[in-house]
């Protein structure tokens, strides 16, 4: 039997549903042209004004907003509320350069953690459960979004955050554990240290888990579902727009529900920045409706994905989102964090290296190896093997630095890295992450 | 004072050996000494040839990332303990040896340790102190 954290929205028609996103959006508009200047004059470029949106029709009529508009923006440009009405911040990755701060009123924290909280209900989650927030506390937005969520539908809630699997698994043991909440890759981690310890599935209490912020295939899922002996439904989210829960999963199981009544969706082609219509595979494009402190108007994901309204048996409403089948820039995920070939290029240069480089990203068991090749200069090659070793390390070093993690380091010859057409090919990704 | 030795850095890929030494030869340089530091991934050959200024611009060339790197060339006696010797004076001279290889000369019972230090000048000092011979490119030529 289905349940739902809000039935009357979750499963409202489609008519209501549209009603709803033209009055919140009319008003949105308007909010953010009086208080977000930075927003105001892209507008003014494009000849727009508020009088101009009437519905959800005239949304193309807007001008975009981008991760460099985020850049360009920090930290307070795109700001709509006065810092005094916030309440709370939360931050991406934190990799430098491409830091995005995003402000929350109370409503606006309210509204992210009903959105998760309708995600651990579609999981079957109810106040007798007992829910453990493994994704990391702090400025990423996965723990305090599910540790929110599972407050609102009143679980016992663990806030694990990430790491310590041993105590994580003691924990779930001891505690009876039925929801798991973290990243894909450290479910896998878990099953994995769970055998090691000598226990199985049959030991545990977990029906459930709810597990995103990283790219993961219906591989993974099969082999998370067994080894845990749960079903594995997918979030989706971005700190962005919130954070976890803008989409989730049902027990269908073919695609997450977006929630329609805060986040309106709209797929466009990356190249020319024209709206496609439903069914069509593009860039993933939301317009916060209701959020009071940021604001994104027609934000762009760069996830590549397909939107549908087909009928869910589940009797939600929403229209559902595909898992993002690839990214419109360059972006990467490993192991969590969100990594730019420009970063690594930006170290190499720094330290005086040519930009011949070369990363490859692979997946050992539940961990991304990360190596990034150089091919090595005259000016810094030194002919001892200790120099040359330090010269690595240093290189290491700063990436991680720049980036939070940790890649491993290659010197290489120069003309080593394979050239297509004369230039390196910068990124060689052997993960198999989407289907 | 000290003699130019050719460094190149190499990946450990079969073939890398013989093709830098090909290179070498196609433009006549003749190997008066070779050594390889080794490690997973990568090596780094360093050679003496007469010509070392010429052998940079033909590796370079070829699109070898080298370098010319200042060493000490000593002369030492081809009998057991010869190498010990010298550097025996070095390390008592608390001066310590970043790489070293040696091999045969020409000359009757002497043989040549090529040496990098970071102190060439102080290094110089301790052997002459022990009347052990530095030498220039054309001894080691000859």
């Amino acid at each position: 039997m289905e349940r739902y954290y809000q039935p009357e929205i979750e499963c409202a028609s489609v008519e209501q549903i549209k009603a709803l996103q033209n009055e919140k959006l009319v008003s949105q508009v308007r909010h953010v042209w009086d208080n977000v200047a930075y927003y105001r004059n892209l507008m003014q470029e494009k000849g727009v004004t508020p009088d101009d949106i009437r519905s959800t029709d005239d949304l193309y009529k807007l001008p975009f907003l981008t991760k460099a508009d985020l850049r360009d923006a920090y930290p307070y440009g795109l700001l709509a509320k006065p810092l005094s009405d916030c309440v709370r911040i939360q931050s991406t990755s934190g990799t430098t350069g491409k830091r995005v701060v995003a402000f929350y009123t109370q409503k606006d924290v309210d509204l992210w953690e009903e959105c998760c909280a309708r995600a651990i209900v579609a999981a079957g989650g109810t106040k007798d459960d007992v829910c453990q927030v493994c994704y990391g506390y702090g400025l990423f937005t996965g723990g305090p979004g599910l540790h929110g969520g599972s407050h609102k539908v009143g679980c016992l809630t663990l806030p694990m955050s990430s790491g310590n699997t041993e105590r994580q698994i003691q924990f779930m043991l001891d505690l009876q554990s039925t929801i798991l909440c973290c990243t894909p890759s450290y479910a896998v981690y878990i099953g994995e240290t769970l055998r090691d310890m000598g226990y199985s599935k049959e030991d545990i209490h977990l029906k459930a888990g709810i597990f995103g912020a990283e790219p993961w295939t219906q591989e993974m899922r099969r082999d998370i579902e067994n080894t845990l002996g749960i079903k594995a439904y997918d979030i989706y989210g971005l700190t962005e727009t919130s954070g976890p829960g803008v989409a989730f999963e049902c027990s269908e199981q073919t695609g997450m529900h977006i929630n329609e009544d805060h986040f309106l969706a709209e797929i466009i082609d990356p190249d020319t920045g024209e709206v496609l219509p439903e069914g069509s595979k593009g860039e993933l494009v939301f317009t916060s409706l209701d959020k009071e402190a940021f604001p994104l108007l027609r934000y762009r994901t760069r996830d590549i994905c397909v939107l549908s309204r087909k009928k869910c048996s589940c009797g939600r409403t929403h229209i559902k989102m595909s898992k993002p089948m690839g990214r419109s820039d360059d972006m990467m995920i490993i192991r969590g964090v969100n990594v730019f070939p420009s970063q690594i290029e930006t170290v190499l240069l720094r330290q005086g290296y040519t930009s011949n480089y070369q990363i490859v990203v692979d997946r050992v068991g539940s961990t991304d190896t990360f190596d990034v090749y150089v091919e090595v200069t005259e000016a810094q090659f030194a002919d001892t093997v200790r120099e040359l070793t330090l010269q690595e390390e240093q290189l290491a070093g700063a990436m991680k630095l720049m980036l939070g993690i940790n890649p491993k380091v290659h010197l290489v010859q120069p003309k080593s890295i394979a050239r297509s057409e004369g230039k390196a090919v910068r990124v060689i990704d052997k993960r198999k992450l989407h289907d | 004072m000290s003699v130019k030795q050719v460094s190149v850095f190499l990946e450990n890929k079969s073939g890398q050996l013989a093709h830098v030494c090909a290179v070498l030869a196609e433009n006549g340089m003749n190997l008066r000494a070779l050594s390889i530091a080794d490690t997973k991934e990568y090596g780094i050959l360093r050679v003496i040839v007469p010509d070392a200024e010429g052998a940079l611009e033909v590796l370079r060339s070829a699109g070898y990332t080298c370098k010319i790197t200042p060493v000490l060339a000593v002369e030492i006696d081809d009998r057991p303990g010869g190498m010990a010797h010298a550097l025996q004076v070095l390390s008592v001279a608390g001066i310590s040896v970043d790489y070293a290889y040696a091999f045969i000369s020409h000359k009757a019972g002497c043989a040549h340790m090529i040496l990098r230090v970071s102190d060439m000048e102080e290094t110089v000092k301790a052997l002459e102190g022990a009347n052990i011979r530095t030498l220039e490119m054309d001894a080691l030529s000859e």
